[in-house]
Parts: C-alpha cells; structure tokens; sequence
C-alpha cells in the first residue's frame, strides 16, 4: 500500500575541517535537533531512524549506529545503517522513503554523517592499502577521457571549481568560503592528479545532515512547506570489466531513465529548476550533465561554459556550493537530497533559486559505480512545463 | 507509533546458504555468485526478473574498507541492476527488501548476507562497536559482554551453569542433522562442566565457532510469490528494536527490545512451533526465551543455532532460512526467526514466518 513521502524538516551541522567541539553523538545529534525542530516535532514522534554513512574505517567504528543509538533517540524503535560508498547518503534517504511509502512507518529520520578529521580519508578511500593514489586519482583518468571525447576546452574545471564556491559564499553551513577565488587561482593551485588541480578537488569536511520524512497526514500537520518526493531511483554496476563506459556508466544512464519515467519527467533540462549534483571534482559537472541525459554527450561543458549551471542561469547546479565545498562523506549525498529538498521548499535562503517547483537530487560513489538520484517538488502532482 | 500491519502478502520462495567453515578458501563474492545462481536455478528466474538486490557485510570482517563493492560481483550486477547494501547482518536486509516489495510497484527482491570472519581476530575487532570514547580503548569484546550477562543472570537466580551447558549440549546434538553446521558432537552437560573457564563464567563451548559463510534468499509478492514455488513461506512480519548502548543503563537478564518486537510481530497470535534465536553465547537463550515468553512447545534452535555455526552477517539470516526449510518441509506450520546485533544483544529483530494455510 504505497503513501506519499515528503519532507517536512531539515538539520545541518557546519561543516569544517575538524568539528573538535562535539563527539560522534554531539555531532549526529545536532542535525537531528535541527531537522526535528525544523519539523517542529519532537523524539517521540520518530517511529524509525535510517542512518548512513561511507567505511566504518574513516572514524575506526564498527556498524555506529549501535554506538549513536542513544544520541539519536533510537532506544526502542527501529535503527538501520545503509553503506553504498560515496552514493550513501542519498541511499540512506532513498531507503527512509521507502519506510514512509510501505506505510508501515509514519515519521522517519533520516541522517548521515561523516568525521573525517578521526582518520585519514585518502588511506580508507584506496581501500585501506598503503600507497592510495585517493579518489581523485581514480577519477582523473576517466575525466581526462572525457575531455578528450567531448573536445571541451580546459577551464571548464576551473570556471565549475570558481562557481559551487563562490555559491558557497551564500551558504553559512558550507566548509569551504573562499571569497577571493578567480579562475586564475585555480589554474595556479597545485596540479594534484592530472587534470585536477587541488582547487578543482572537494575538501574533507567533519558534519551531518538529517531529513524528517513522513506521510501525507504527517505532512498535513508540518509548520512549513514540505517538499514532496515524486520518485527515486538507484542503480549499481560492476566495479571494471571490458568494454565498462567509465566516463557515461550504463548504471547513471538506467538510474536516470528510471527516475525521469516515475516522476513523469520527459525533458530533464526544461522540467528541473534546480538540481544539486554530486561533483567532488569539478569536471563532474559537465560529465554529469551527460551521463544523466539532462544534456546531450558533448553539450554538458557548453552548458557549464555558458553559465547555465549558475544559480540565476537555465539549469542551476549546486547553488548551495555542492560537495566541493563540504565534503563530510557520509552526509555528502543526504546534503544533496536536502538541498534539493530546500530549493522547493523555498528555504535556501541566499542561494534560493527563484520559483525552483522541481529539483534533482544525486550521488554517485564507488568507482563512478553506485547511483542514487530523487526528484523533489513543491506540489505533491507536479506539472512540468 | 503507528506502525500498521502490511496489506500485502509476501513470501520466501527460494533460500540457499553455504556450510558455515572455519576457513572458506574463495572470496566473498564467490559464494555469493554460487548462491545467486542456486536461487535463480530453483526458480528459474533470469537476473533480470530480480528487481530489487539487498545485502549485508562488514567491512571491518575483512580489513577492508569498501569490501562490500566486490560483493556485486557475486550477485550479478550487469546489466546494471536496483541494489543496496547495509553494513548490517542480512536479517535487516530481508527486513528493508520486505518494507521496499510493500510498496506495491515491484514484485521479487534478492537478499543476501556474508562475512568471513576467518582473516581477522574477532576478539580484537569486535571491540570497535563499542563507545570509541569509553569502551574502545578497554578494548570490551564480546566474549567479555557475554561473560558479563551471564554473571548477571547467575547473580539473579535466572539461570545456574548447568543451564548454560545444557543448551549447548542440546545445541551441538541438533547440529549432528545439520549439514551446514560447523561444530558438531553429542556430548554431554557433564562432560562441559568439567570443561575451564575460558571468560569466567563462560567455558570455551558457551561461545559460537569463528565462521565463514554466506545465505541468501528470494522473497516476492502475491501472485508472483505463488508462481515461483508451491511452497511459498509467508512473511508475517518483521519488527526490529534496539536498545541503550550503555551497558550500566540495561538489566543485561532482560531483553525488553526483543519484548517490544515481539508485540510488533505478534509473536503470539498463533502457535509458535519453531524458533530459531540467534543465541551467539548459551546464556543469550535463557534471556531470549524470557523476554519471548516461548512455551515448552516450541522447538527452539532446531538447526544447533550460532552456537555451531556463526557466519557474522549471515548469521541471523540464516536463522530466517531455517525456520523458512522448516515449514517448507512440514514440521512445522508457524515459526519465529531472531537475528541480533550489538553486544549483549543490543538490537533485536524478530521475523514470523508462515506457511500456506
């Protein structure tokens, strides 16, 4: 028996390099606070809690939501944990909608996190071996292949990296606020994997991010807008084999196709107002642009070149500084769910799209592997234009 | 609350698990592949009529972050397929599948559970679920939690040592039928109490072996349930609760998680033939069955439960196939899974399992 979902509050920690002030518990349960009062509601009203966040190893903390349960008013209830790599977050969302739809629970929170400061991210993300190149080594090849297939000039990454943060700026949550960045000083920043420089790369951030999703009734009583979720969709694929797209994966292309056809979407680029993206390196943007089928292959970095992407532009990404500006893994993906959630709403503040009715969120993670994407609105029967 | 019972119906229509081994000498995802395969040959389905993929694992089982992304491999994962995956035992995998197939737009999920524990030192590991301010650094494993519960039930008069040794002597004599049971003998209570104490007041056969192993199931919906085998097994419900992770705020003789999941399920609607619990240490049993209220009817741990065979994050899924082989075969009509996580058995998820009336 399938019920709406919707969100009715949202949390977030500030973001930074090191969060020394609160421990794991202080720093879930701030976002939860914020989420919870934001919705207005209180422990009491949570009948499930769905928790998410990237390897255990990052903070040296087997299966935490054992640890984190009283921190986050859990005793008693359900508690579940999702991990599916850098996509968690958005998985973590995904999975606490699903508990809303069944109708078997009412009211979930859902939240995910990461404290990146407790370990180190770059040895945990090239699989706990010594000698990781990290993720943006992993990446860069396929970015470099992208350039190579699209024939896109090499300032895209720069103007993307100038961009998310200057958009930043209007985000008081955002890790990174770097008001004096210029192309210039991304092009000159240290080239750490070839073609990205260290300006292009996503920080390691310490935060969390939490969502209260509830039913048609729940959302009936919230004392704000909520944002309704009008589909979603995750698709998975092998790590590497012959012939695999690394640049356009199949898994992106299906995730897409299938969240488009549930939400009724027919022209991504025309019927989304806003979508907030998961771009941990700034070639990413373009490259999703494509392998979302938001644009045409080789039509991405045009849309990116022409200022499209910006948040006054035709199709804004990442008005709220995306993941290169905050980059709490586990929570990466929830944020991007969120702020969408925000746009449509009508609460992102300084970084507020005007009108945004219909927005995407998305993550991807493993070895551009994973992908958990959903479609957000202001009206619960959305008509596209 | 306002949990409401599911309209939908769905069953288990095929299960499959690996023998639980001290040492199993291939990957992870290669007895997940085997697994995969046996469930689709049964059912004669094609990948692609699976529509939704779940598992559990740990990574810290195998030092490995990201461990998990080798797993898709074994399940099938091209053409791209709709799959998630928690850190968590493959009973909360089965849990979220059954919630996903409620919602009524899908019809066959595949769930999974694996973990070999053979590459690491449980002991040492296991310690990291604990506080990582307060309990960590003592490095509090386990078998130390276990020993604690067990003092405690001892000190309330709940249960003596010869209790403990006869559930595992019972539990090691279930097992000799049990072809995927990893410990195995007829022995008796005497014989165990005359055994050392390994973490007083547990002697070593009060605690599980050191597994490696994998289980897997395919549940679906409805009609479709009935279409792939004559003997669907009908998922009741499935509730799970946890509790403080502060030792010092639980009665350790008490399970009042399990107590909430049980009325969550309706454990006593009906007659409770079989129950597989997921009794890790023998004493867990004897907080299990009081805070299930279980009669002397129900045949418990038929299949020698963890206490022969423990594949940590199959564990409890096995649990699930078990009491499912059950009712498919006819010993049984009605039947309740247990599968646990924490320690001291923290969090609690019960599943009532049915067969056709």
């Amino acid at each position: 028996m399938a019920e709406r979902c919707a969100v009715v509050g949202i949390g977030q920690t500030k973001y930074s390099r090191r969060r020394g002030d609160v421990s794991l518990e202080g720093l879930v349960r701030e976002a939860a606070i914020r989420a919870l009062e934001d919705a207005e509601l209180g422990w009491k009203d949570l009948d499930a809690i769905v928790i998410g966040k990237a390897p255990d190893a990052l903070e040296g903390v087997m299966m935490p939501e054992l640890s984190l349960c009283d921190a986050l008013g859990a005793v008693g209830k359900p508690i579940h944990r999702v991990h599916t790599a850098g996509s968690v977050g958005a998985s973590t969302a995904i999975s606490a909608a699903t508990l809303v739809e069944s109708g078997r629970y009412q009211t979930v929170l859902t939240l995910g996190y990461e404290k990146q400061s407790e370990g180190n991210a770059t040895w945990a993300l090239g699989g706990g071996r010594s000698g990781s190149q990290g993720a943006g080594g992993s990446f860069a090849p396929w970015i470099r292949n992208y350039i190579q297939r699209s024939g896109a000039p090499e300032h895209i990454g720069w103007k993307v990296a100038v961009k998310d943060r200057l958009n930043a700026l209007k985000n008081p949550y955002a890790h990174l606020h770097l008001p004096d960045i210029t192309i210039e000083k991304v092009k000159e920043s240290p080239l750490l994997w070839d073609p990205l420089h260290f300006l292009e790369s996503c920080p390691s951030s310490d935060g969390a991010a939490a969502m209260v999703l509830t039913n048609t009734k729940g959302a009936k009583r919230a004392p704000r807008p909520p944002a309704w979720v009008i589909a979603h969709a995750k698709r998975t694929e092998f790590s590497q084999f012959p012939g695999r797209d690394t640049v356009k994966p199949a898994a992106g292309v299906d995730c897409a196709k299938a969240l488009y056809a549930k939400a009724g979407i027919t022209d991504p680029r025309r019927q989304i107002d806003v979508a907030e993206l998961y771009v941990p390196f700034s070639w990413y943007e373009p490259m999703w642009l494509e392998g979302h089928l938001i644009c045409d292959e080789g039509q991405g970095w045009k849309m990116t070149d022409a200022g499209e992407t910006e948040i006054e532009g035709a199709f804004p990404v990442n008005p709220s500084g995306g993941v290169l500006s905050s980059n709490a893994i586990g929570a990466s993906g929830m944020i991007r769910c969120l702020e969408a959630a925000s746009q449509v709403r009508g609460t992102a503040g300084g970084y507020q799209v005007d009108g945004a009715k219909v927005a995407l969120g998305h993550a991807y993670g493993g070895a551009a592997q994973y992908f958990a994407m959903w479609i957000v609105a202001s009206d619960p029967e959305p008509t596209y234009r | 609350m306002s949990a409401r019972t599911p309209t939908e119906d769905i069953a288990i229509v095929a299960v499959a698990q690996t023998p639980a081994v001290r040492r199993y000498p291939d990957s992870e995802p290669s007895m997940l592949m085997d697994l995969t395969n046996r469930l689709l040959a049964e059912t004669g389905l094609e990948r692609s009529a699976v529509d939704f993929t779940i598992a559990g694992s740990c990574d810290y089982l195998s030092g490995l972050p990201f461990a998990f992304v080798a797993n898709v491999d074994g399940f099938g994962a091209w053409p791209p397929v709709y799959e998630s995956h928690l850190e968590m035992d493959g009973a909360w995998a089965l849990f979220e599948a059954w919630v996903r197939l409620q919602i009524g737009d899908i019809d066959v999920a595949l769930v999974a559970g694996s973990g070999k524990s053979s590459p690491g030192t449980p002991r040492e590991i296991f310690p990291l679920q604990t506080d990582p301010y307060t309990s960590a650094p003592l490095g509090l494993d386990p078998v130390s939690t276990a020993g604690l519960q067990a003092r405690a039930l001892l000190d309330a008069g709940l249960a003596t040592e010869r209790d403990f040794a006869e559930i595992v002597s019972r539990s090691r004599r279930a097992a000799l039928s049990n072809p995927n049971a990893q410990v195995k003998k007829d022995v008796a209570v005497d014989t165990l109490l005359a055994a050392p104490y390994y973490a007083s007041p547990l002697r070593k056969h009060d605690l599980p072996p050191i597994s490696d192993g994998a289980a897997a199931v395919l549940i679906a919906r409805g009609d479709r349930a009935r279409e792939l085998t004559k003997k669907p097994v009908w998922i009741r419900g499935i509730d799970h609760r946890i509790e403080s992770h502060h030792l010092g705020l639980r009665d350790l003789t008490d399970s009042p998680s399990t107590r909430i999941a049980a009325r969550g399920v309706g454990v006593h609607d009906g007659p409770v033939d079989v129950a597989e619990l997921c009794v890790r240490y023998s004493p867990e049993e004897v907080v299990l069955r009081r805070a299930l209220e279980l009669k002397g009817d129900t045949l418990v741990n038929p299949s020698g439960g963890p206490l022969c065979a423990h594949p940590v994050m199959a564990t409890g899924l096995v649990r699930v196939i078990e009491v499912a082989k059950r009712i498919r075969e006819g010993s049984a009509r009605r039947g309740l899974a247990h599968a646990a996580s924490g320690p001291a058995l923290q969090q609690n998820l019960l599943c009532v399992l049915e067969g056709e009336a």
